[in-house]
């Protein structure tokens, strides 16, 4: 099981836990505001943009090619972004905060 | 204040793409009130460009890729009834009738029926459990029973459009002998242009799809345990099963019984409100005037759904909002993936941009009207995607031969005219 925190727009911090799936289907099913997921989670829509917090940053490791492209000219890109739908949930995400990028 | 919403119910008809997207976004923006939403489909409301892509290849089902978990129906109070048909629509009343006789009423109505898939009139023709439209999760189903039960293998796709594309990708990819055919001379003919067209068709010949176009199927017979397909050319077609894939039929009939203004679609104003101003219209089913084009059209996309679910939801809660959403689109076929941007009817110039790196099929096609941007295809090519819907999103038009320029890195700073 891991424990994930979602940071909003608004600030508000949203504890969340899962042993399974993708960090955007625990956000979307736990209905996280600015975590939309339209396209499925096959990394078409960049609708599950997160900026991981820079101690976590080893634990989510660095965007593959397609995403990293995706997120290239998103709005509001820094050097700890993800998308969450390319994050699968395993123990080794225990602990780490993510903070909602749009 | 009470809030005015606080004892009004706003009720759906469709729990799809656009109807949970509403339900969820009339929370978001505040309504109080009842939200009940119905969907005459049993399963819990899925996502739906998988069922012919991963669904179809993969071991996955659609409990594998739904919209919402069940509790997040329960958290945000959303009254989700599966399994359940509405049949009637009496606007002077606020009812609709359901198909077991309950009648329920409602404050706001948002129709989110979306479109079925089109069976043309040919001699034979008609759903069987070796005939299939691809649109729900038991049509997929069907279609990958019918395809492990058949020794052959042997599938005919009629109408080489996105869905019959990748249908015959995801089953060509479980070891299936496809044949697409497609009425046209291009697979794609309308909806992409020569190129792409000639790209899809290069793709699936070489991963051995067969693919044979300006075949106008006129008749299917039922052999035994096998069909047989006749072409108006003479030629004919072996087949265990056989997928109908040639466009849809829009879901109007509920609208058209209550006395909506119907055009192509359920016609919506930029607010997505119908001909009557309590009833709302949402994603494939509505016919709207897009500011962008400055014309009529109808959307049959994830994009459009979702849009226009928030658009709908914000003017039900009393927040004025009007829909000009930039299109976007996707597909996934064997190992490529095509997002696309904007729309490109209407184009008179196009810049294919072939990248020099390890993917042969990595390239990019931006379509013109003269000097202006009008739409990109980007194939294995997020970063040119991405681009595209920055430029179209900004009105910003970038020079072509930039484009064409491989010395030139895709970016904003390069690329602008």
């Amino acid at each position: 099981m891991a424990n994930i925190t979602f940071i909003t727009q608004a600030g508000k911090s949203l504890k969340l836990a899962a042993d399974s799936g993708s960090v955007m289907e625990l956000a979307v099913n736990n209905n996280v505001p600015g975590i939309d997921g339209d396209c499925g989670g096959v990394c078409s829509c960049a609708t599950c943009h997160v900026h991981v917090a820079p101690e976590d940053w080893e634990k989510t490791g660095a965007p593959g090619d397609l995403e990293k492209d995706m997120l290239e000219f998103d709005d509001n890109v820094n050097e700890f972004s993800r998308l969450s739908c390319q994050i699968s949930i395993t123990e080794a995400l225990d602990g780490i905060t993510l903070k909602v990028a749009n | 204040m009470v809030d005015r919403t606080a004892h009004q119910t706003c009720l759906i008809i469709g729990a799809s793409h656009a109807g949970v997207n509403a339900a969820f976004a009339l929370r978001k923006q505040g309504w109080k009130g009842n939200i009940k939403l119905f969907d005459r489909e049993p399963e819990l409301p899925y996502h739906r460009p998988p069922l012919s892509k991963v669904f179809l290849s993969g071991d996955t089902g659609v409990e594998d890729s739904l919209l919402k978990g069940i509790s997040s129906y329960e958290s945000e109070n959303i009254d989700l009834q599966t399994g359940r048909s509405v049949t009637e629509i009496l606007p002077k009343d606020k009812i609709v009738r359901l198909s077991d006789g309950e009648t329920c009423s409602y404050d706001q109505l948002l129709l989110a029926t979306g479109a079925s898939p089109l069976m043309p009139p040919i001699p034979g023709l008609k759903s069987s459990h070796k005939i299939f439209g691809l649109r729900t999760a038991a049509d997929a189903r069907g279609i990958r029973n019918a395809f492990f039960a058949s020794s052959g293998k042997r599938v005919v796709v009629i109408g080489g459009g996105y869905i019959g594309l990748e249908a015959a990708a995801s089953l060509r990819k479980l070891g299936g002998r496809v044949t697409v055919l497609e009425r046209e001379e291009r697979v794609l003919a309308r909806v992409t242009s020569p190129e792409m067209s000639a790209f899809f068709t290069r793709l699936h010949t070489d991963k051995g799809v067969s693919i044979a176009t300006g075949r106008n199927v006129t008749a299917i017979e039922i052999k035994g345990s096998e069909l047989e397909v006749f072409c108006g050319d003479g030629s004919r077609y072996a087949a265990d099963m056989l997928i109908v894939g040639v466009g849809v039929v829009v879901n109007t009939a509920l609208a058209q019984m209550a006395g909506l203004k119907i055009s192509n679609g359920i016609a919506v104003n930029a607010r997505m409100q119908t001909s009557d101003p309590d009833i709302y219209a949402i994603g494939d089913c509505t016919s709207f005037f897009h500011p962008r084009y400055k014309k009529e059209i109808r959307l049959e996309s994830v994009q459009n759904a979702v849009d226009q679910a928030k658009v709908a939801a914000a003017n039900i809660c009393g927040i004025p909002t009007e829909y000009a959403s930039l299109p976007w689109f996707w597909s996934d076929q064997f190992e490529v993936k095509l997002q696309m941007c904007g729309l490109a009817s209407g184009y008179d110039r196009l810049v294919v941009r072939r990248e020099e790196g390890d993917d042969p099929h990595q390239h990019s096609c931006w379509y013109f009207s003269g000097d202006k941007l009008l739409a990109v295809d980007a194939v294995n090519h997020a970063r040119a995607y991405m681009l595209g819907m920055k430029l179209l999103k900004e009105g910003k038009h970038p020079a072509p031969e930039k484009l064409e320029d491989l010395s030139l890195a895709l970016h904003p700073r390069t690329v602008l005219a």
